[in-house]
């Protein structure tokens, strides 16, 4: 097979950059309205005061930081996975990567926004940042929202980089092809990229060190998450097993977010040739796998609870079993275990409408999840008389649904802008092998080494 | 600046015009090899091997664990504040802070030398051929010299197998 100008791969994924369907535009319009909705409320809630939103004593956590968790998790979907595959040298990861680190930035993108709106004043966001004493305040190591400063921070930062570095020899590409401001505009995206050898050592010694950087960034990310819970004395929060937990949980949001989010891709981009069912039944079962650690963590914290019976934990625990959320928690049980283990030990499940089934099931699932977190535990703390609810207001509702549509959106536009399939990645794996080589025969074993 | 290449599709050949340059006395070094995607399984591709970027990094999270903790200690000693009985340079919590900027401080490291070792960004040189983007992989030699001394060079990148020799004058 020729490599060269009848290889119809990059004509395929740069197919989209180069022609725009009338479904681009309705969608750009249609997600863009629901999201300047979104603003509208968000804009509302800052002239109005945190008063028109539900939170209010004893629940001051309520929509907002639940969308904050929810979508720190979803970002766990990208360069986590993408960083593993890497490392690990799964040849069946090269279409999937990209799409995967784009959910994560974005989603980065989106959670770290729900604190700042939670501030309601979001112009006093850099009183979080620990700058030296300006205005009698001080920077505070020994608290957690400092350390999600630096966490989402290192993570967003290397989720960046690890996501945009493999895309320089594909605008270069793109810029070979195009014509005009396109080929500028391409060409400065390229950064004077030829592809010597030089640079192609270079930039995969750099994957290679940023994918084992990432891993553990990751991990402390979410870990960090769950300690903004498990560092205070509130029932129900202050556990240990809380960091490994949200990490689990994070994951296991994030394959859900990804396949899904390939499904969409595939239809709309006519991608069947790239995103294959291998693809689909590979992540099913890694969400199969995901899903029966949850339910592990999940009963290993509920049964700890139950057997250790401390009155102040009992009302928390109750209240999500046969209370006022019980309705919530069941449906998380059903949507997080249930459902993914009834679908997707079954193949033709994993590579079909059962995948994105359990998908669906497992995002929804998991947001319930960050919401029993937060609220049982708020309303129901040590004591009696400081018991509440929340409701959640329609600022709440319309922030929380905008945040899904500027997802898409920002989804939509990246795919309209860059090859979403590594195009470069795709043609490593269909190159042939050498038959022979002149290397001397003591480097054969370095020539075969994997790949990053 | 002068150039001469050839334009190839296949490593196989890559490989054999990069031997015979070698063959024809140009130094590793002069050999200019671009393509639109690397080639691993291939010899010709190793002959720049990055491993010492590894040490780079390692450095540069040397360098954000001193940072982190010299930030945090610091400006605890400067600003002390009592919190919930913790002592003032507070370890454990320092530590995720510390953590978080000695992975920061090598991803940085790594990406900075990957930009200056890879001399990026930059204009594109004139020793470049589009057509590399459609799969085609250039062998070259920068600035050969007079026509005589380029005799060898162009017998070279023939002899290697089929393949288009261009020249940039």
């Amino acid at each position: 097979m020729s490599r060269t100008r009848n290889n119809p791969l990059a004509d395929d994924l740069l197919r989209p950059l180069f022609n725009t369907g009338v479904w681009f535009y309705l969608a750009v319009a249609a997600l863009g309205t629901v999201v300047l909705t979104g603003l509208t409320a968000w804009a509302y809630q800052m002239w109005h005061g945190m008063g028109v939103a539900g939170v209010n004593w004893p629940v001051f956590w309520g929509f907002h930081e639940t969308n904050f968790v929810f979508w720190i998790g979803i970002s766990h979907a990208g360069t986590l996975i993408s960083a593993i595959l890497r490392l690990v040298n799964a040849r069946w990861r090269r279409p999937v990567t990209r799409c995967a680190e784009v959910i994560t930035v974005f989603a980065l993108m989106i959670g770290a926004i729900f604190p700042i709106i939670h501030l309601g004043k979001p112009w006093l966001f850099y009183w979080v940042a620990p700058y030296p004493s300006q205005g009698s305040i001080w920077p505070n190591f020994r608290s957690p929202l400092v350390w999600d400063f630096f966490a989402i921070n290192t993570y967003l930062t290397g989720s960046l980089l690890f996501l945009m570095l493999p895309m320089i020899p594909d605008f270069a590409l793109v810029r070979d092809r195009a014509v005009g401001l396109r080929k500028r505009i391409y060409g400065l995206l390229a950064m004077g990229w030829q592809g010597t050898t030089q640079q192609w050592n270079r930039l995969e010694a750099a994957m290679q060190i940023m994918a084992i950087a990432i891993i553990p960034v990751a991990v402390s990310v979410h870990t960090i998450v769950s300690f903004d819970f498990s560092m205070a004395q509130v029932p129900m929060w202050h556990s240990t097993i809380f960091g490994p937990y949200f990490v689990a949980g994070a994951i296991f949001s994030g394959i859900a977010a990804l396949i899904l989010a390939m499904t969409v891709l595939r239809r709309m981009l006519r991608l069947h040739d790239y995103l294959q069912d291998i693809h689909f039944d590979n992540l099913a079962k890694l969400l199969l796998l995901m899903a029966l650690l949850w339910g592990y963590f999940v009963t290993a914290e509920r049964i700890t609870v139950w057997y250790g019976n401390e009155p102040h934990e009992m009302a928390a625990f109750w209240s999500t079993q046969r209370g006022l959320y019980s309705p919530l928690f069941w449906t998380m049980v059903c949507c997080n275990f249930v459902l993914p283990l009834a679908l997707l030990p079954f193949r033709r499940m994993r590579i079909g409408f059962g995948a994105v089934v359990a998908a669906s099931g497992v995002v929804v699932g998991m947001w319930l999840e960050r919401f029993l977190i937060i609220v049982p535990s708020l309303s129901n703390k040590q004591l009696p008389y400081t018991w509440g609810g929340y409701t959640p207001q329609p600022v709440e509702v319309i922030v929380m649904a905008s945040t899904f549509a500027a997802m898409a959106l920002l989804y939509t536009l990246f795919a309209k802008v860059v090859p979403i399939i590594s195009i470069w990645e795709m043609r490593v794996g269909n190159q042939p092998h050498p038959a022979a080589t002149a290397a001397p025969e003591h480097e054969l074993p370095e020539l075969s080494k994997a790949r990053p | 600046m002068t150039a001469i290449y050839a334009l190839y599709d296949d490593p196989e050949v890559v490989q054999r015009a990069v031997d015979g340059l070698r063959t024809a006395g140009v130094p590793d070094g002069r050999i200019v090899v671009m393509s639109s995607e690397p080639f691993e399984d291939f010899e010709f591709s190793h002959r720049d091997k990055a491993d010492w970027l590894f040490t780079v990094a390692v450095a540069g999270g040397v360098v954000g664990l001193a940072a982190g903790y010299w930030l945090t200690r610091l400006t605890q000693l400067s600003w002390p504040l009592r919190t919930s009985g913790m002592p003032i340079v507070a370890p454990w919590p320092n530590l995720i802070v510390i953590f978080e900027m000695t992975m920061l401080g090598a991803i940085l490291a790594t990406v900075v030398t990957l930009f200056i070792s890879a001399r990026l960004p930059r204009r594109l040189p004139r020793f470049y051929d589009p057509e590399i983007s459609d799969g085609y992989i250039l062998v070259g030699v920068a600035n050969p010299g007079a026509d005589a001394d380029s005799r060898p060079l162009t017998q070279a990148l023939t002899d290697a197998g089929p393949g288009r020799i261009k020249r940039i004058e």
